[in-house]
């Protein structure tokens, strides 16, 4: 069983796992508080827009779903801040038009056949240095921005409105919240595949959600939470010889279900 | 000097006038009732007050300055206090929320993270947090999470994060909407203590505030009628207890109608 941790590419794989989950559990918190899930998926599933011009143009594939990715969430930004009655019609068109994008980008480029499957379930088991670099930039931007904005953060998320009154600005602070929930879509594409990428940023951070009496606490719960998750996964993965995305969110949504019966029983204890 | 001046202020959502002419001046320590039919214009002239709405005709003054240059000023307690209650949030973190952030404050600051990294709250501001619930009666639930809490107790702590900033107006809307009755005479004792040191304004559909609280009245409905009971409430205080709406109104003179008291 250990011998297997000698390969560069599990050792590889277990730290963008890592990067990521923590990565996921403080950004996912954020889109959970602010309900911005729907928005999320609809950012993950744009960014694929980018993944075709990328290969289309020959470019390093992470900028090209990092561009696209936030280039969607400023879209919606000012979508979702200007005209909040019409925002589901908004991003689901925004969702379909960024795929539709990537896919017709994906057939122009000459004599390439892409595995798309490898980005709709991840591919984690393909990780080079390079993206652990970027990955790690990433997160260390992530702590630093949460950290030093954290009560503007958490005002906004709680009551933007009475954030307003407090003379924070509010609209750069929910297009930084969205901004920064695109760049972490994004490498968790890598991780889990565009298409999972919705259950990794939701299903850790619930359970936290139930946990925890503060934010904070909350985004370090769920940061262990998707790091358990994410190596039980990719252990399951590696024994049954199945998709490591799929198996780690599979394994996330029985740990969920696990805890729901749980916390159920122990409230009847009492 | 009035502590708030409302000059001409006329006041439109796309083409429909919403407030017309309003003029009213409230003076320090005032108990300020804001009443009137819904749709009137009640929470837009609030709005207004507060600097949420831009102002495109007339002038609003606090303490002669321009409302959004005074913020600190204003403790602001919304209708709606319902919103996230699953929010992973401490009574505390809510109350502090109130506090504007102060660059100078912070250098002064003993705490390492707090001087150099400017991170969270610094000790100044949780003290002044954890004694604004004191005067609300709640600083044993500090640690709890909001979501915890009654519907009123909730109201005594958004009332704390609003005495957070010490403003020298506190300004309510709707504030016994959403709570049962035992909770709304508390609310509004509470009220009544803290009008001994600062202005209130309290927007309500509830007639018992005016008659057991309030100084002074302004109906809102597009246009503003004012009146001081400050008087007549001494005189009111001795009639027995049954009283309504609509003999309140008449005191007020706002009444034409000549229909019989039903409650």
């Amino acid at each position: 069983m250990l011998e297997i941790l000698s390969y560069e590419f599990i050792q590889n794989a277990i730290l963008a796992g890592l990067l990521v989950s923590i990565a996921s559990g403080i950004i996912g918190s954020l889109i959970v508080v602010n309900r911005m899930v729907f928005l999320a998926g609809g950012i993950a599933h744009t960014s694929y827009g980018g993944i075709g011009l990328a290969v289309y143009f020959g470019l390093p594939i992470f900028l090209g779903a990092s561009v696209f990715a936030v280039a969607a969430a400023l879209l919606m930004a000012i979508i979702t801040l200007n005209q909040r009655d019409k925002i589901d019609t908004f991003i689901g068109l925004i969702w379909a038009v960024g795929m539709a994008i990537g896919i017709i980008f994906v057939d122009l480029t000459p004599g390439y056949n892409v595995d798309l499957m490898s980005y709709l379930f991840g591919s984690i088991l393909a990780v080079s240095s390079d993206d652990l670099t970027y990955m790690s930039i990433l997160l260390t931007v992530i702590i630093i921005i949460v950290t030093l904005f954290y009560r503007e953060i958490l005002a906004v998320s709680y009551d933007s409105q009475y954030a307003k009154l407090r003379g924070i600005n509010v609209k750069f602070f929910y297009t930084l919240i969205l901004v920064l929930s695109a760049l972490t879509v994004v490498i968790a594409i890598k991780v889990v595949g565009l298409i999972l990428v919705i259950a990794l940023l939701t299903i850790p951070i619930y359970i936290a959600e139930k946990l925890s009496n503060s934010l904070g606490i909350m985004m370090i719960i769920s940061g262990i939470l998707s790091s358990i998750f994410t190596l039980v996964g990719l252990w399951f993965s590696y024994q049954f010889d199945v998709t490591s995305g799929a198996s780690i969110i599979l394994i996330s949504a029985v740990s969920l279900i696990l805890f729901l019966i749980i916390s159920k029983v122990l409230k009847k204890q009492y | 000097m009035s502590i708030i001046e409302i000059k001409n202020l006329t006041f439109s959502y796309d083409k429909q006038i919403v407030l017309e002419n309003i003029n009213l001046k409230v003076e320090e320590k005032d108990f300020l009732a804001i009443i009137g039919p819904n749709g009137g214009g009640k929470s837009t002239l609030l709005k207004t007050i507060l600097g949420i709405n831009k102002i495109k005709k007339g002038d609003i003054t606090i303490q002669g300055h321009k409302p959004s240059l005074n913020l600190s000023k204003l403790g602001y307690v919304p209708q709606n206090t319902n919103i996230n209650t699953n929010f992973p949030i401490k009574v505390i973190e809510v109350v502090m929320m109130g506090h504007i952030r102060d660059k100078k404050e912070e250098t002064k600051s003993k705490s390492f993270l707090h001087k150099y990294f400017k991170i969270g709250y610094n000790e100044f501001e949780k003290s002044c947090a954890l004694s604004a619930l004191k005067q609300v009666g709640m600083e044993e639930f500090a640690e709890e999470k909001i979501g915890k809490l009654s519907g009123g107790q909730r109201q005594r702590v958004m009332i704390a994060r609003a005495l957070c900033s010490h403003p020298s107006i506190l300004i309510l809307d709707e504030p016994t909407a959403s709570i049962d009755v035992s909770w709304q005479k508390q609310i509004y004792n509470l009220l009544k203590e803290l009008n001994k040191t600062i202005t209130i304004i309290v927007v309500s559909h509830d007639i018992s505030v005016i008659l057991g609280y309030a100084s002074k009245v302004a109906h809102i409905n597009k246009t503003i009628t004012y009146h001081d009971i400050s008087q007549k409430q001494k005189d009111l205080q001795n009639d027995d207890e049954h009283f309504c709406e609509v003999e309140m109104l008449q005191m007020l003179g706002e009444s034409k109608s000549k229909s019989t008291c039903s409650c």
